[in-house]
């Protein structure tokens, strides 16, 4: 089985992606790591204005069989939650770096993403 | 310890399915996904290997008498081809497995009188618990595990009778509940039994060991692991040996446990008097089914309390239902305390979720 793992995302080895523009950094879930979930059923996510330090882990992406806990891969401030993903989690399944994106951070420190790996090492980890 | 594998393990794997390890087998948990093979059973049909369920035979001129005297349903009440559903108990009632005990249609191929199927990696522990009392008690029988014999197939769904008609010689429309036939299926000398664990029509196929691919292969729908094979369950609020009771960590008598139907006391068994005052004087606490009516998934360990935070009791099982797509679970509660349709709260993660406590099965079926 092979999973998308996007060139343009950074990548924690549990499984989360950030995608930066600007400031602003997108964090979500790696299609390896929905697909170890199954079908997601809830989330539980920070609010906005909530500060995240790197390593925190700031909710939880629960599937029929699973919770898992998931970590931020950057500090910053919560600057938007995926509002959809209440009554569609499933979106986290059927799109992992799209709509099913988790929640939207203010970077404190840029330099926090050279700690994140590249998209080459990430897929070497779940090879 | 290696984990057992069915003899299906590598048509598993061919078609993608996850593993996991489950009473010492390693199983399909999920093929597609749980929610995929869930809404097939429940829509249509779906088929699942469970070889790793233990069978065990009995024969021979106390055949009876011992089975008997070691659940807590009746079997002399059994014809050939004929099931029941029934506990295993201690002196103290407490349940060590659950089981359906069979007593096999004169054509089955050897001289076994009954079989029945303890749970996952109770096949050993039955076994001897079978040879033992038989010993103590000077009876004359056979004991045998055949639990790496037989191949187990469920079919499941209201399509299970079409899919099942066209491999088989047999007339299924004359298999009641919980009925038994031997027949062919796709070649293989198949017992066809009426009985599932889903809640949906359907039957359990115990084929050769042998012949488990072909029996498999004949029964075209969607594969299901034991990630649906809970989910359905649990919409029914049918126990999981283990987990919703279990000797060492959750030890309870039926009555607690809610399968008060499968004890009859009007025969001798092991636990029999124990029960008797259990049923006599009613049990403390109750399995009761508790539905969420905030978002979230109940799970196993989670605490169940009232509106005001006083502890009641913990979730021996849960899940998010797809069927009702709300989170259930089961919890032995205090019968004196709470009743159907209370309202309660199951903690999350440190959060009190709004719940109901509800009859079983959550699904009118």
């Amino acid at each position: 089985m092979s999973f998308t793992v996007p060139d343009d995302l950074r990548y924690l080895d549990s499984h989360e992606w950030v995608q930066v523009t600007d400031d602003s950094a997108r964090i979500g879930i790696s299609d390896f790591a929905q697909d170890e979930l199954g079908d997601v059923v809830f989330v539980d996510l920070p609010s906005e204005g909530d500060d995240l330090a790197a390593g925190d882990d700031f909710g939880v992406v629960e599937s029929i069989k699973a919770v898992s806990d998931i970590y931020s891969p950057v500090s910053g401030t919560v600057t938007a939650v995926n509002g959809d993903l209440a009554d569609r989690p499933e979106l986290i399944n059927e799109d992992p770096y799209g709509d099913g994106w988790l929640i939207e951070v203010d970077l404190d420190d840029e330099s926090e993403l050279d700690d994140l790996l590249s998209a080459a090492d990430y897929e070497d980890q779940i090879a | 310890m290696a984990l057992r594998q069915s003899p299906l393990a590598a048509v598993h794997a061919d078609r993608g399915a996850k593993f996991t390890d489950f009473g010492g087998w390693e199983m399909p948990v999920e093929f597609d996904s749980i929610r995929a093979e869930h809404e097939a059973v429940r829509e249509s049909a779906g088929r699942f290997d469970v070889s790793h369920m233990g069978q065990v035979t009995v024969g021979g001129p106390d055949a009876e008498a011992l089975t008997n005297h070691l659940v807590t349903n009746d079997v002399a009440d059994l014809d050939p081809g004929e099931s029941c559903y029934a506990a295993i108990t201690d002196d103290a009632g407490v349940m060590l497995d659950d089981t359906i005990v069979y007593r096999l249609p004169a054509d089955w191929p050897d001289e076994s009188d009954f079989l029945f199927v303890p749970n996952a990696g109770h096949d050993a522990q039955m076994t001897d618990r079978w040879t033992d009392h038989r010993d103590e008690w000077g009876l004359d029988a056979t004991v045998e595990n055949r639990t790496e014999s037989f191949a187990i197939v469920a079919l499941q769904g209201r399509d299970a009778r079409d899919l099942l008609g066209p491999e088989t010689d047999a007339d299924l429309s004359d298999l009641g509940r919980f009925e038994a036939a031997m027949a062919d299926v796709a070649g293989a000398e198949t017992l066809i039994a009426r009985t599932g664990y889903t809640g949906e029509g359907g039957y359990e196929l115990v084929c050769p060991w042998d012949d488990a691919e072909t029996v498999w292969a004949a029964l075209e729908c969607q594969p299901c692991g034991l990630g649906a094979r809970d989910t359905l369950r649990l919409e029914m609020g049918f126990l999981l040996s283990g987990q919703d009771f279990d000797p060492d960590e959750e030890p309870r008598n039926p009555y607690e446990a809610g399968i008060g139907f499968a004890v009859t006391l009007d025969h001798e068994f092991v636990g029999r008097d124990a029960l008797e005052r259990v049923d006599a004087e009613g049990p403390d606490e109750r399995l009761r089914g508790v539905e969420l009516i905030d978002r979230g998934v109940p799970r196993h360990g989670y605490a169940v309390t009232t509106a005001d935070g006083d502890p009641l009791g913990t979730v021996t099982s849960g899940t998010m239902s797809p069927t009702l797509d709300s989170g259930i679970a089961l919890a032995y509660l205090p019968t004196e305390r709470v009743s159907p349709g209370d309202l309660v709260r199951v903690e999350i993660r440190g959060e009190p979720k709004k719940a109901r406590i509800t009859t079983t099965p959550f699904l009118d079926r």
